[in-house]
């Protein structure tokens, strides 16, 4: 197993510029990547010596817009009964685009992970598709298409995958409520299921809360490792 | 003349050898089949979506419902991925725990595998033979959470509670008399570990009757030997994990290339098969039932030896006991926090994966800084398997579809999730 910290320069030596960002966290390595360049480093990734990612693992949109976003104000009280759920306070400020598109690798032979990080621009987001290097893609991108709405350029066969037939909307995304925007019931009279917009009210059990905002840096503070009393 | 064309052929979301809710539209020239397409989601409940919506902790007892015939495994690569976020490390006695559990998870899975898997193919009674086992295991469920399938057993830190120190037991009723229930109770007296150390004496002898019926059955063999054969460069492509990998010949398993909780502590090996057919991988799994049982004997061994805490005492993540709660108010502040708010994990990504039984089942969690998860992938170890049905089926006649299907040991809760 290749020290991760080896890989990480290996891969910016080899791809330079072409990275927007490395990150390496919680023993991983995660590459931040243009789209454009996406197509050229995965084969790369796939078939040069020193990384041979021979294996796609899992394929999946994140949609940002909401990302930092709580719903609760912590430092005060406040008076104003359970509504007080559903204020929406912008902690952070996401400046990339709203979609991404997380790969996640691994190399059998090296016995090593990597996570791919490309964001897709544009409203539907469009990003190329993988499909061709590595076969296992086509139902990760169908079900990123379904969820998110992303388009995968070249995808072969690109339905929905987990959702109804004639399902309309991407319910992943951050604006699409939980509940739904249509139920179904039996019509005795017409004699046939309809669908109808949703009969109840989206409601917040318990209120996103993000605590230790450094206001300066806009960054979470991350608490100090917790030692563990343990053995 | 009239015009030729290929049949089609609606197999399931009814049928049962879909394994659940299966629809499969196959394209079949006479009964060779063309083309297979699996539709999929007929049981997508938006776990990710979900879990979106709760803290944490509340979202352990929807990874249950993942994959439910091997729970405890899906609910430890969602605390693993938690715990990596939150950079802590439970117990040394609860990983063993854990590690037990999944083991014995394993076995569960591997019988519902092998029962239905016969079944499918013909052979009704090693399904019989197989829930007589899984009764037991069930049990050990039971005393330990509560519950005989969705446990919600562990946690972040650790896990629920400790082993407990006796068995429940059956009662004598109109249908049983006391000779009868002393009987069945005859492995009950002592605690949880004494009846798992029965169960693993026993249990090597039942994997050899479920061998007696099938491994040189012949029926067995002219169903299973030279079907769905995947090459292993194939199978790296596709994606597969687990079983469906080492069926193939390649020798991965993270239990052993990747070591979490104490398995680089434990002895075992890894059965791996060489043609890439049905047989190769009921031949791997079968073997993978032996070697968990002799991870199980291991575990309960030590856990005899080293009592222990079993739960973290960082009251940040994990509750305070009931007995501090009632004196002290800083423990009934944590108390109170933990269930209501939750807690916050810093903001980051991180990928947990385990070796499910089926494979490789991952979570992909990212974290704002908030009490709920920014975003929850979860990477199904069925969900590539059952895309490759297709190129796995191709070729194949309508009966072999049954069979191929069965041994990539689908469950919907998992791939539709």
């Amino acid at each position: 197993m290749v020290d991760i910290q080896t890989l990480a320069t290996q891969i910016q030596t080899r791809f330079g510029d072409k990275l927007q960002d490395t990150i390496t966290a919680c023993e991983e390595i995660t590459i931040e990547i243009a789209p454009q360049y996406l197509r050229e480093i995965c084969v790369a990734l796939r078939d040069e010596a020193a990384f041979k990612f021979t294996m796609l693992i899992d394929v999946c949109g994140v949609d940002y817009s909401n990302y930092g976003v709580s719903e609760w104000v912590t430092e005060k009280a406040t008076g104003t009964g359970f509504e007080r759920g559903v204020s929406k306070i912008k902690n952070l400020e996401w400046k990339k685009p709203r979609f991404a598109v997380v790969y996640h690798l691994l190399s059998i032979e090296h016995n090593q992970r990597l996570r791919i990080r490309a964001f897709a621009a544009g409203e539907p987001p469009m990003i190329d598709s993988v499909t061709d290097i590595w076969p296992s893609a086509s139902w990760y991108e169908r079900e990123a298409f379904d969820l998110f709405g992303i388009i995968f350029n070249g995808h072969p066969d690109l339905r929905r995958i987990l959702t109804d037939y004639g399902f309309i909307g991407h319910p992943f995304r951050k604006d699409f409520p939980l509940i739904g925007n249509v139920e179904v019931r039996y019509d005795a009279a017409l004699g046939r299921v309809i669908y109808e917009p949703v009969s109840i009210e989206p409601r917040t059990l318990v209120p996103k809360v993000i605590r230790n905002i450094d206001k300066t840096s806009e960054k979470p503070v991350i608490p100090p490792a917790q030692e563990t009393p343990n053995v | 003349m009239s015009e030729i064309r290929n049949y089609t052929l609606n197999f399931g979301p009814q049928h049962p050898a879909a394994h659940g809710v299966l629809r499969l539209i196959l394209e079949l020239d006479g009964e060779v089949i063309q083309r297979a397409d699996p539709h999929i989601g007929l049981l997508h409940r938006a776990t990710e979506k979900l879990a979106e919506s709760k803290p944490y902790n509340q979202s352990i007892g929807y990874m249950d419902r993942l994959d439910y015939v091997s729970m405890m495994c899906n609910e430890h690569g969602y605390v693993l991925a938690l715990e990596k976020l939150l950079g802590i490390t439970p117990p040394i006695r609860a990983q063993y725990i854990r590690v037990m559990f999944d083991e014995m998870t394993r076995i569960l899975n591997h019988l519902l595998w092998l029962g239905s898997h016969a079944l499918d193919i013909g052979a009704m009674t090693v399904f019989l033979y197989a829930f007589r086992e899984r009764e037991d295991l069930m049990d050990c469920y039971e005393a330990v959470s509560g519950a005989r399938l969705h446990a919600t057993y562990y946690r972040p830190g650790g896990v629920h509670r400790d082993l407990p120190d006796s068995m429940p037991k059956y009662k004598p009723s109109k249908w049983h008399s006391e000779k009868e229930v002393a009987k069945l109770n005859e492995n009950r007296q002592g605690s949880l570990l004494d009846f798992i150390w029965d169960f693993t004496e026993r249990f090597p002898h039942r994997v050899d009757e479920y061998e007696t019926l099938l491994t040189d059955n012949r029926i067995w063999k002219m169903r299973t030997v030279g079907i769905g054969v995947v090459t292993p460069e194939r199978a790296i492509q596709l994606g597969f994990t687990g079983p469906m990998l080492r069926g193939s010949g390649i020798e991965w398993d993270l239990r052993k290339k990747q070591p979490y909780e104490v398995y680089d502590q434990l002895d075992f090996d890894i059965p791996v098969g060489v043609n890439g057919d049905c047989y190769d991988r009921y031949l791997v799994r079968v073997e993978e039932m032996r070697q968990s049982n002799q991870i199980i004997r291991q575990c309960v061994e030590w856990l005899r030896k080293n009592p222990g805490p079993v739960l973290l005492e960082n009251h940040k993540v994990t509750p305070p006991s009931r007995v501090d709660m009632k004196r002290d108010m800083e423990a009934l502040i944590h108390h109170f926090k933990l269930f209501t708010e939750g807690y916050s994990i810093p903001a980051g990504e991180a990928y947990a994966a385990i070796e499910h039984p089926k494979g490789e089942f991952g979570v992909y969690l990212i974290s704002d800084g908030a009490n709920k998860p920014y975003r929850l992938k979860i990477r199904a170890a069925g969900f590539p398997h059952l895309a490759a049905l297709d190129e796995m089926t191709r070729g194949h006649m309508l009966a072999d579809v049954v069979a191929i299907l069965s041994s990539q040991d689908i469950v919907f809760g998992e791939i539709d999730r």
